[in-house]
């Protein structure tokens, strides 16, 4: 294949057929393409599997120092809870007294960006996001709800991650159930 | 007349060199990259935006996955520390050989009675250990293990590396939430306000 016959023709004088030795070198340059080719897949493939690393920092659970709790203003915050087939209900301020919104993974973004504007135009500071996961949710929709977060650079500082069954509230333990995602 | 004749030369190179050189690089990205034995628990990672990367050393992961609880302390020397010292906590001792079969060891589940068991064991009945127990016990005493096993690497790490050990949270897509609080929990019952949730990269990004 990749080896020219440089011995010139010829040869074809004699009467007597002589059976034609045969050279013992293989042609290993098929067997390099594929070993360089194994090479590469095996190098990008190392180095590229490396998996990624989300930091995620939970509010201080010890109880003696509460003194270091920030009180937040009801107006400023968006509670995100986070309900079972992959649905969210949302709402600002308090429980109860704005209407709740249902929406899945897919719309949150923008739900996300139009409150943060809201409440930085009414009150001039930034909007403080309360994820709370109930037990429906999984471990995926929790990933999905942080990420986000980052990507819509909401709440970056302090992301309230409040997962404690007992901080759910009956009103909004009553909402979810109406709704059907508790 | 006598014209010289130049002898052609073949155009064909040896490739016998380049061929050992590439099938020696072939073997030593094979045997790295299958190094890492495959998780026990098949977890698929959920996917995120984040591009920060799992660092090498100073880490535990645990990999949470069918409501089961499995620890991976990344470091030889930390992870013989670490046994050594739960072998004091709850008065056992581990053999020298035992001691080096752990800390080659990849991601361990079962409860601490078993470990003794579970490290001379050989592969396939490891597997079948993995099932039978229920991973490492969360229970979220003081004195639960999981509970332990990350207080003792976090000490292990620090006396030996000088810096506060790193931990990741590996869980399943698909785990319900209630598991995850349950290890969460632990970690804070030691004050562990920061971990890192490992996510695999967006598809198409």
């Amino acid at each position: 294949m990749a080896e020219l016959d440089s011995s010139g023709g010829g040869g074809k004088k004699g009467g007597k057929v002589r059976s034609k030795k045969q050279s013992t070198r293989v042609d290993l340059t098929a067997m390099v393409d594929l070993a360089f080719l194994l090479i590469t897949f095996f190098m990008l493939t190392t180095s590229l599997s490396k998996p990624l690393a989300m930091d995620i920092a939970k509010p201080d659970k010890d109880e003696r120092n509460l003194d270091n709790k920030l009180e937040v203003k009801q107006s400023q915050t968006m509670t995100i809870l986070l309900g079972k087939d992959n649905k969210i209900m949302w709402y600002m301020g308090e429980p109860g007294k704005s209407q709740p919104t249902i929406e899945g993974f897919g719309d949150i973004r923008k739900s996300l960006l139009d409150n943060k504007a809201k409440v930085k135009a009414a009150t001039g500071k930034d909007i403080m996001v309360i994820v709370r996961p109930t037990d429906g949710a999984t471990y995926k929709n929790f990933v999905d709800i942080m990420d986000e977060l980052s990507i819509t650079k909401t709440n970056l500082t302090a992301p309230a991650v409040d997962d404690d069954p007992k901080n759910l509230l009956d009103i909004e333990k009553q909402l979810m159930k109406e709704k059907g995602i508790l | 007349m006598g014209r010289i004749k130049v002898p052609r030369k073949s155009t064909s190179i040896d490739m016998t060199a380049m061929c050992d050189v590439s099938f020696l690089l072939l073997t030593f990205f094979i045997l790295t990259a299958t190094a890492r034995q495959p998780d026990p628990l098949s977890i698929v990672t959920p996917s995120s935006t984040v591009q920060f990367k799992v660092p090498d050393k100073d880490l535990s992961i645990l990999s949470i996955g069918k409501g089961k609880v499995f620890m991976e302390i990344i470091g030889q020397d930390v992870k013989r520390l670490t046994l050594q010292k739960m072998a004091n906590l709850y008065g056992t001792s581990f053999t020298e050989d035992e001691a080096k079969r752990f800390s080659v060891m990849p991601a361990f589940g079962v409860p601490f009675n078993q470990l003794k068991n579970y490290i001379n064991a050989n592969a396939d009945q490891r597997t079948n250990m993995e099932k039978q127990f229920n991973g490492i016990p969360t229970d979220s005493t003081r004195n639960g293990e999981l509970y332990r096993w990350v207080e003792q690497s976090r000490r292990a790490t620090a006396e030996l590396h000088n810096t506060e050990m790193r931990i990741s949270i590996k869980g399943d897509a698909s785990e319900q939430y209630p598991t995850v609080r349950k290890i969460v929990d632990v970690l804070q019952r030691q004050s562990l306000n920061k971990f890192s949730l490992i996510t695999s990269a967006e598809a198409g990004q």
